[in-house]
C-alpha cells in the first residue's frame, strides 16, 4: 500500500457520506480500507462512470505491496500473496501459505485416488472451523506427457482442489494443461532454460506461473520482470529451498530478502508471493518418520517467515497437525482477539435435570468445551464467562474469572437456576477449583468442581452427575 | 476477380462508415499462414514473424469488436486483451538483485553468562552466554553472536508427565541428580533446570533447606550451568530462592523467577548478594515486561548483565499466536532502542506438552481425521512450538523431550550457520522418487 491515512484515502472518495457501504461516513470508510476490513469496491458510488479515474489512482495506492495471485476456479480457488507488513503485528498476514500436498504419476492408480481423497478430505477441528488442505500438486516423474495428462485427468475426476502441475519439461506440462487448464492450475515451473515453451503455455492457456531459479536471485529476478515485460502479473517465485545446512540458512536468507525488497524498497518487479518446497526434506533424510519430522520443520519455518505457498509430501498426521496449526498461528489477525460472545449457550436440547457449565469467553476455550460437549452427546447449558477473551487459567490467575464475574454472566441472561434447573448446581472448569468457596458464597448454588480439561468430562459426568442434590 | 483487401484496411473501413454493428454478415474464407520451416527458423526471423502474427490477431480482434463480439469477455482480464500484442522477449531481461539492510537496528541486545568456571568463583566446567544481537534472530544483517541455548527440565519429585516424555525418564524419575546426568551426558543438554515443585505447600510443602540440599546434589551431578525454579506458589518461592541462591553462591545460576504476583524484591535482592541471574517473567504483556524490567533495574538494583526475561510461552494452537508476536515485538523494540526491553529471552517450551495434540491418545472430535501416534505427535508439537519463538527472537529453551532437544538444535543452528551438511541438488525436485 503506497498510502496509509485514512485522510489520504478520504481525497479519494465520493465524500458523500451515503453510508451504503454501512459505515456513517466516508472517512470511517476510508480508516476501514486501510485496515483492509473493507473493501474499495463496497463504495458503490466510486464505482460511477464520473470517480471511475479516482477509483483506478485509489485501487492502484492501495494495492497490497505484494501482488496476490488467484490459483483455481470457483469455491475452492486459492489467493496467495497480497501482504503489506514484515511483521505480523504492523497489520495482519494475509492469505495464509497455500499448502499443496503432492501426487506423481508414476502412482499405482488405487493408490492415487487413496491419496487424492485423502487429501480432499482431511480436516482438524479448530476455533469453530476446521483447518484442511488447499491444492494438491501433480508432479511427473515419468517426464511422460501422456502419463502425465492421465495422471492430472484422474486427479481431476476425484477432487474440485486447485492443482499444481510439475514438470520442468514444456511439454508434459502442456499435456497436463490439455485437460486442466479451464481450472486455472498453477504451473510449475519456468527456469532459465525453459521459460521460453513455459512462457508460450502460460500465455495460451491464461494461468499462473512459479518461476523457480534455486539459489540464484539474480535470474529469479530476470525472470520475473521477463514475464512481467510479457504481461504476466500472476508470478510466483521459488528461489529454492534447501533441506539442510549452510545452504538451508542461505534460502532462508534469499526469503527475507525479497520480501524486504518487495514491502520495505517498494522493488515492484520481484514483489511476488514466495513458493516454499519444505518435501526437499525427503531428498536427504532416508528415514519417513525423520524426513517428515524434518519437513514439517522447514514448513514451520516458512510459515513464520514469508512462504506464501508450499508443497509438502508426507500426509502423516503428525507433521500435518502442526503444520496447519502453525500457519494459522502465524495468519490469525493480531486484531481481533479470539473471542465468543460472553453469554449462557445452550449444548444441544438441555432441560431442567441438565448440567450448567461454566468455561471462559477466549474462543479457543470455548469451542474446545462446547465441541467436546456436543460430539459427546452431552445436552448442558455452558456459560462463556466474559473473561476479556482469557483462557481459563490465566484468568483466573488475573482476577478476570471469578465468583463474581460467574454470577454476573448468568445473571445478564437471566438464567435463573431455580427456574430453570432441578439442581440448583454449577460446574467450574478444574482449573478454578480454587474459586469454590467464593462461588458457594456467592451465588448459593451447589458448585461442583469438574476436570482441568474438558476432554475428560464424559468420564467426570459417568461419577459426578446426576449430583447428590442438597436440600 | 474480387479485389483483395488487408485486414487493417476492413477495420478502416468499418471505422469511416461510424458502422457499429453488422448483422447477417459472414467472413468467409480461411486465414492461412505457412510456417512449414518453423523447426529451423532463426530466432531474429521467428520473432518477426511471431510480431506479424500478433498484429494480424490483434486486427482480428479488433474487427471482432467492431462486429459486437464480447471478444474482452473471451480474452478474459488478464489475458491478452490487457497487454495487446505483448512483448515477447527473445532473451531473459538482465537483472541483478539487491537489498538494503535494515538500519534502525542500532541497539544491541543485552548479553547475559549463565554458569561460573573456577576463575570465577564457581565450579562449572562451561559457560553459556545468551544474548548480544545487533538483529532478528538468523538475519543476514548482523551475524549472531551466540547460538540459542537448551535447558532441560528436571523436577524434584515425580510429576505426571505425558507418555511420549515419560519413557525417557522412567528410570531416573526418582532422583534429580541422576535426572541432570542424563539430560546432559545421554540427551546433550546444554544446561539443566531444576523444578523445585515439590516446596508447594499444597503439594509436599519441602522446606527450603531441603529444596537446597536438593539443589547441591545438582550441582554435583552435573557441571553445566543450571537454572532454578520455585513451584510457582508466590507466598512461598520467595523464601526457596532465597535459600537455594545462598546454597549456590558463585555459580551464576538463573534464579526462576522474579513475577509481579510475588516479592520480586526478595528474589532480586537474593541474586545480587550471592552472584545469580534474575528470570524475569510476565504474562504475555509487554508493558507488564517494561515495568518488571525496570522495577528490578530501579528498585531492586539488578544489574543489566543478570537479567533474562521469560514473556510466558503458550503453546501451538493455544495461544502461541499471542506469544510469538509478544516476543517479536519485545525483540523489535530492543533492537530500535528500548533499553526496557533490550534483554535476552527465555522460553518454557515444556508448556507445548499442555496442548492436547500432544498427548492425547486420538481426536475427542468425531469429525476429525485421525490424528495418528502420539509418540510423534508430540515432540513435534515442541519443537514447532520452539522453533517459532526462536525466529520470533528466544535465545534460551527449557525443554523435556530428547528428541525434540536434537531436532531444536539442528534446525536453529542450521538457520544460525554452524551447520556443515552435504549441499542437495534441488533443481531436479519434482522428478524425485520419494
Amino acid at each position: 500500500m503506497k498510502i496509509n491515512s485514512p485522510l489520504e484515502v478520504y481525497k479519494y472518495l465520493p465524500q458523500t457520506n451515503c453510508g451504503d457501504c454501512g459505515e456513517a461516513t466516508c472517512m470511517a470508510f476510508a480508516s476501514h480500507l486501510i485496515d483492509r476490513s473493507l473493501k474499495l469496491e463496497d463504495c458503490k458510488p466510486i464505482l460511477e462512470d464520473k470517480f471511475k479515474k479516482k477509483y483506478l489512482e485509489l485501487g492502484e495506492l492501495m494495492a497490497p505491496e505484494i501482488r496476490e495471485v488467484i490459483i483455481g476456479v470457483g469455491d475452492e480457488a486459492v489467493a496467495v500473496g497480497g501482504d503489506d507488513v514484515l511483521y505480523r503485528h504492523q497489520l495482519t498476514f494475509f492469505n495464509q501459505p497455500a499448502f499443496a500436498i503432492d501426487v506423481w504419476d508414476t502412482m499405482p492408480e488405487d493408490e492415487l485416488i487413496e491419496r487424492v481423497k485423502f487429501i480432499r478430505d482431511y480436516r482438524k477441528f479448530y476455533v469453530g472451523r476446521f483447518l484442511t488442505i488447499d491444492m494438491i500438486a501433480v508432479r511427473s516423474t515419468s517426464n511422460d506427457p501422456a502419463r502425465f495428462k492421465e495422471t492430472v485427468s484422474k486427479v481431476m475426476e476425484n477432487t474440485d482442489l486447485p492443482l499444481i502441475l510439475c514438470s520442468l519439461n514444456p511439454e508434459v506440462l502442456k499435456a497436463g494443461l490439455e485437460v486442466a487448464a479451464k481450472s486455472k492450475p498453477l504451473i510449475y515451473a519456468a527456469t532459465r532454460d525453459n521459460w521460453q515453451a513455459v512462457s508460450d503455455l502460460v500465455l495460451e492457456y491464461d494461468v499462473p506461473t512459479v518461476l523457480f531459479a534455486p539459489d540464484d536471485m539474480d535470474t529469479l529476478k530476470s525472470l520475473a520482470g521477463t514475464f512481467l515485460e510479457m504481461g504476466r502479473e500472476n508470478l510466483i517465485l521459488d528461489p529454492g529451498t534447501n533441506p539442510q545446512g549452510k545452504s538451508l540458512r542461505e534460502s532462508f536468507e534469499n526469503f527475507l530478502k525479497i520480501r524486504r525488497s518487495g514491502i520495505k524498497e517498494g522493488q515492484r518487479d520481484i514483489a511476488f508471493p514466495l513458493m516454499a518446497v519444505p518435501m526437499t526434506a525427503y531428498l536427504t533424510n532416508d528415514d519417513p518418520v525423520s524426513a517428515s519430522y524434518w519437513e514439517t520443520v522447514l514448513a514451520s519455518v516458512f510459515s513464520v517467515r514469508y512462504g506464501d505457498i508450499m508443497i509438502l509430501h508426507s500426509i502423516e498426521p503428525y507433521a500435518l497437525l502442526p503444520e496447519l496449526h502453525i500457519r494459522d498461528t502465524i495468519y490469525t489477525d493480531p486484531r481481533t482477539p479470539v473471542k465468543v460472545d460472553p453469554k449462557v449457550y445452550e449444548v444441544g436440547s438441555p432441560g431442567k435435570d441438565s448440567p450448567v457449565i461454566v468455561t471462559t469467553n477466549f474462543a479457543l476455550t470455548y469451542y474446545t468445551v462446547e465441541s467436546d460437549l456436543a460430539s459427546n452427546g452431552i445436552d448442558c447449558y455452558l456459560l462463556a464467562a466474559d473473561t476479556d477473551g482469557l483462557g481459563v487459567e490465566a484468568a483466573v490467575a488475573g482476577g478476570q474469572l471469578t465468583a463474581k464475574t460467574i454470577t454476573d454472566g448468568f445473571n445478564k441472561d437471566n438464567f435463573d437456576f431455580k427456574k430453570m434447573t432441578s439442581h440448583n448446581t454449577v460446574i467450574l472448569p478444574g482449573l478454578a477449583a480454587r474459586l469454590q468457596g467464593d462461588m458457594e458464597d456467592a451465588s448459593g448454588l451447589n458448585v461442583k468442581i469438574g476436570t482441568p480439561d474438558s476432554g475428560r468430562i464424559p468420564g467426570w459426568m459417568e461419577k459426578n452427575w446426576p449430583p447428590e442434590v442438597k436440600s | 476477380m474480387a479485389k483483395k483487401l488487408k485486414i487493417s484496411e476492413l477495420g478502416g473501413m468499418f471505422k469511416d462508415l461510424d458502422v457499429e454493428s453488422l448483422e447477417g454478415v459472414h467472413i468467409e474464407g480461411d486465414i492461412e499462414l505457412d510456417l512449414d520451416a518453423m523447426g529451423g527458423l532463426n530466432p531474429q526471423l521467428s520473432y518477426m514473424l511471431g510480431h506479424e502474427t500478433a498484429q494480424i490477431a490483434q486486427h482480428l480482434i479488433n474487427i471482432s469488436r467492431l462486429l459486437g463480439y464480447p471478444v474482452d469477455q473471451l480474452l478474459g482480464a488478464t489475458g491478452l486483451s490487457a497487454v495487446p500484442g505483448a512483448a515477447r522477449p527473445k532473451e531473459l531481461l538482465r537483472s541483478k538483485f539487491e537489498v538494503g539492510k535494515i538500519d534502525e537496528w542500532k541497539n544491541p541486545i543485552q548479553e547475559v553468562t549463565l554458569g561460573a568456571t573456577s576463575a570465577d568463583g564457581g565450579t562449572r566446567k562451561s559457560t553459556v552466554t545468551v544474548g548480544g544481537e545487533n538483529a532478528l534472530p538468523y538475519y543476514f544483517d548482523s551475524p549472531m553472536p551466540h547460538r540459542n541455548h537448551i535447558t532441560m527440565d528436571v523436577f524434584d519429585m515425580p510429576i505426571g508427565m505425558a507418555k511420549a516424555v515419560k519413557v525417557n525418564y522412567e528410570d531416573v524419575i526418582e532422583s534429580p541428580a541422576e535426572w541432570a546426568k542424563k539430560a546432559v551426558n545421554d540427551f546433550g543438554a546444554d544446561m539443566v533446570t531444576i523444578h523445585l515443585i515439590s516446596t508447594d505447600p499444597m503439594i509436599k510443602d519441602t522446606s527450603a533447606r531441603e529444596a537446597a540440599e536438593t539443589v547441591a546434589d545438582v550441582l554435583q551431578a552435573v557441571d553445566v550451568p543450571i537454572v532454578i525454579g520455585g513451584s510457582g506458589n508466590p507466598e512461598k518461592d520467595p523464601e526457596v530462592l532465597e535459600k537455594v541462591a545462598e546454597i549456590a553462591e558463585g555459580e551464576r545460576v538463573l534464579l526462576a523467577s522474579a513475577s509481579l504476583n510475588l516479592d520480586y524484591e526478595r528474589i532480586a535482592k537474593a541474586a545480587n548478594e550471592y552472584g545469580h541471574v534474575v528470570l524475569s517473567w510476565t504474562q504475555l504483556e509487554i508493558n507488564a515486561q517494561k515495568e518488571l524490567n525496570r522495577k528490578l533495574m530501579k528498585q531492586c538494583g539488578v544489574k543489566r548483565e543478570d537479567i533474562i526475561m521469560d514473556p510466558t510461552t503458550a503453546a501451538l494452537g493455544y495461544g502461541l499466536d499471542y506469544a510469538y508476536t509478544n516476543m517479536e515485538r519485545i525483540r523489535l523494540a530492543g533492537l530500535i532502542g528500548d533499553n526496557e526491553l533490550s534483554f535476552p529471552m527465555s522460553s518454557g517450551t515444556t508448556n507445548a506438552w499442555g496442548a492436547r495434540e500432544a498427548w492425547m491418545v486420538g481426536s475427542p472430535i468425531k469429525e476429525d481425521s485421525d490424528w495418528g501416534p502420539r509418540e510423534y505427535r508430540g515432540p513435534i508439537w515442541e519443537i514447532v512450538t520452539g522453533l517459532t519463538l526462536a525466529l520470533a527472537g528466544n535465545d534460551l529453551f527449557m525443554m523435556m523431550h530428547p528428541g525434540s532437544v536434537a531436532v531444536l538444535k539442528e534446525i536453529t543452528q542450521s538457520l544460525y550457520g554452524s551447520i556443515d551438511r552435504d549441499t542437495i541438488d534441488i533443481s531436479n525436485w519434482v522428478t524425485a522418487e520419494v
